[in-house]
């Protein structure tokens, strides 16, 4: 009988998952103190990332001003606090976009198959072969005025075909399983079954792809930036700190040191703790 | 599908006009607009019928390669597109050359002892590089190149191109191409990488190593081959978005390819270029993964089986 029992104890016994590491946590610890930082930048004791000190122009690292100051004598260290904002703010943003919608649809496309799931990948595979990059681009720069708003609600929309296929083939390896079949045979309903069932069964690669899409996301708002097309100056962002840092840099390579470091770091974070959530899950085969 | 797919780009780069708010002729011609020149474009692009028969006239314009002339510089959108182009495309041949010269050798030798000291930095490493975006290395790079070094890098007055003096040609995309190439040999290095160690568990390669085949034949003759659908899988992707992400570099660097013609076309509003660009680039990312899906299924043809 205990031979028995071993051997079942044998069959079923979970495959033990990676563990998370202290340098998971680390990340995790960042991310959170740079969230942090950004929501409450006009609380902190931080000095006015827009009030220009003549007296201290291209000032290096020091005591009063902990990066120093630019060539308008404004304090670096407050604008890149206060430029995460914009950061975090199109990631978190236009990711809550992104999966408002693509997510819903793409688990109910996986769930429900027919007729309604082939028009709609038809539709969302045309719109993923379409650079996205391109058509937001294309929309900013003609849609007056800019406003961080119009940027979130741009990349979240061009954002939403890739999410629904991610989203999709999850559901699509779960939907078929034998559980989700009991659950059915049990006479579960629809929305049960995908609000209790499947939801939480694909929420670890759904957790994953958000973090590595909102690095993507952040990547693509510098790059915006970088073109002039994000948020207007003086309005700090990471990105066009080291875009208007770029004519001085020659005598204060400071200026665009810490904003990239900063961005770097950030986005550093965000990938290490998807991936590692991605291995601790033993995700395998979801093509992100 | 193809066909499908690049009918709906040319709807949607015809149609983001009409999705803006406002007199079209005033979008393109740009506020300060006089009534004669608005007659003209009116005429000239039809606004005033119906906008499946302006469509038509568009598309068929195009597809005769007439993309229209510019308001703003009085040249035709076609030849400023095919002057451009060449540049894009050798930045992105040099680009992918560095990358698959580096990403290649150094996967196959990491995949030769995983989790070996050369695996784990190279691994660190690319896991690094991954977090930086391209406009940051392009900018460091010039910091430290040539601002710190005094290496000059060159503008679009001093651009020449391959065929003039190709030396010179060279030396001004060599920043721009080693920039895109970090960028691509980190996705090679990495899928390749994984792939291979995955193959090399396999059973013949155990019988190549069995019947006493040398290590080097077996991973190029071997296992190179099945480890790579992945990998020009992701170059497909990756090439693609080298042709429709390539402006930050070329705009940082002022090399007058589609990216920074785009650029200078948007901040000059000139609409019917940026119609055309974005026209031409959505194309050719089309069919680069078009090309690319077809070369994979001729390198694994148990792919189209399926």
């Amino acid at each position: 009988m205990s031979e028995l029992l071993d051997e079942v104890s044998l069959v079923e016994r979970p495959e033990k998952n990676k563990p998370l590491g202290v340098l998971f946590w680390i990340c995790v610890g960042w991310i959170t103190l740079n969230i942090i930082g950004a929501i409450f930048a006009n609380v902190l004791p931080l000095q006015n990332p827009l009030f220009e000190d003549f007296n201290a122009i291209n000032a290096g690292p020091g005591l009063h001003h902990l990066f120093g100051t630019d060539d308008l004598g404004r304090d670096i260290f407050a604008r890149v606090v206060y430029g995460s904002r914009v950061s975090i703010a199109v990631g978190a943003g236009s990711m809550l976009i992104g999966f408002g919608i693509g997510a819903p649809l793409g688990m109910l496309a996986a769930y429900r198959r027919g007729r309604f799931d082939a028009i709609l990948t038809a539709i969302m595979y045309v719109l993923l072969a379409f650079p996205a990059i391109i058509a937001t681009i294309a929309v900013l720069s003609f849609w007056a005025p800019r406003s961080l708003l119009k940027i979130i609600l741009v990349i979240g929309l061009a954002s939403v075909p890739l999410v629904y296929r991610v989203i999709r083939t999850a559901t699509m390896a779960i939907a078929t399983k034998d559980y989700i079949i009991a659950a059915k045979v049990q006479g579960a309903t629809d929305g049960r079954i995908l609000v209790k069932e499947l939801l939480p069964n694909i929420a670890p690669i759904a957790v994953s792809f958000l973090l590595i899409g909102i690095a993507t996301v952040i990547t693509l708002e510098g790059a915006l930036a970088f073109l002039g097309l994000s948020v207007n100056p003086p309005t700090p962002s990471w990105g066009n700190m080291i875009n208007e840092s770029r004519t001085v840099m020659a005598e204060n390579p400071w200026l665009v040191i810490f904003p990239s470091l900063a961005l770097c770091l950030f986005l550093l974070g965000l990938n290490f703790i998807g991936d590692r959530l991605r291995s601790h899950f033993d995700v395998t085969e979801v093509k992100l | 599908m193809l066909l499908g797919i690049i009918f709906v780009i040319s709807v949607g780069s015809f149609y983001l006009i009409h999705l803006l708010p406002g007199d079209p002729a005033v979008v393109i011609l740009g506020t300060g607009a006089t009534p004669q020149n608005k007659a003209i474009l009116y005429r000239q692009l039809g606004l005033n019928r119906p906008i499946y028969e302006q469509y038509f006239t568009w598309i068929s314009n195009v597809l005769r390669g007439n993309m229209g002339t510019s308001f703003i510089s009085q040249t035709s959108v076609a030849s400023t597109i095919r002057a451009a182009l060449p540049i894009d495309v050798e930045l992105i041949v040099l680009s992918q050359i560095i990358a698959f010269a580096t990403a290649i050798p150094l996967a196959m030798r990491s995949a030769r002892k995983p989790d070996g000291p050369l695996d784990r930095i190279l691994g660190a490493g690319s896991f690094t590089l991954l977090s930086v975006p391209p406009f940051i290395i392009i900018v460091l790079m010039v910091l430290f190149i040539s601002v710190k070094l005094g290496i000059p890098h060159t503008g679009p007055s001093s651009y020449v191109t391959f065929s003039t003096d190709w030396i010179v040609n060279l030396e001004s995309l060599a920043l721009p191409a080693v920039t895109l190439a970090i960028g691509s040999f980190v996705v090679y290095y990495r899928v390749l990488r994984s792939d291979l160690i995955a193959t090399l568990q396999e059973e013949f390669i155990t019988m190549a190593r069995s019947k006493g085949i040398s290590q080097r034949r077996i991973m190029w003759r071997h296992a190179f081959r099945p480890s790579s659908v992945a990998l020009l899988g992701s170059a497909g992707v990756n090439i693609g978005g080298l042709l429709a992400g390539g402006f930050v570099v070329q705009y940082l660097l002022a090399i007058p390819g589609l990216g920074y013609t785009l650029i200078s076309a948007i901040n000059m509003s000139d609409y019917l270029l940026v119609q055309g660009i974005v026209l031409v680039v959505s194309v050719g990312v089309v069919l680069i993964n078009f090309i690319f899906d077809f070369i994979i299924n001729i390198v694994d043809p148990r792919i189209s089986r399926e």
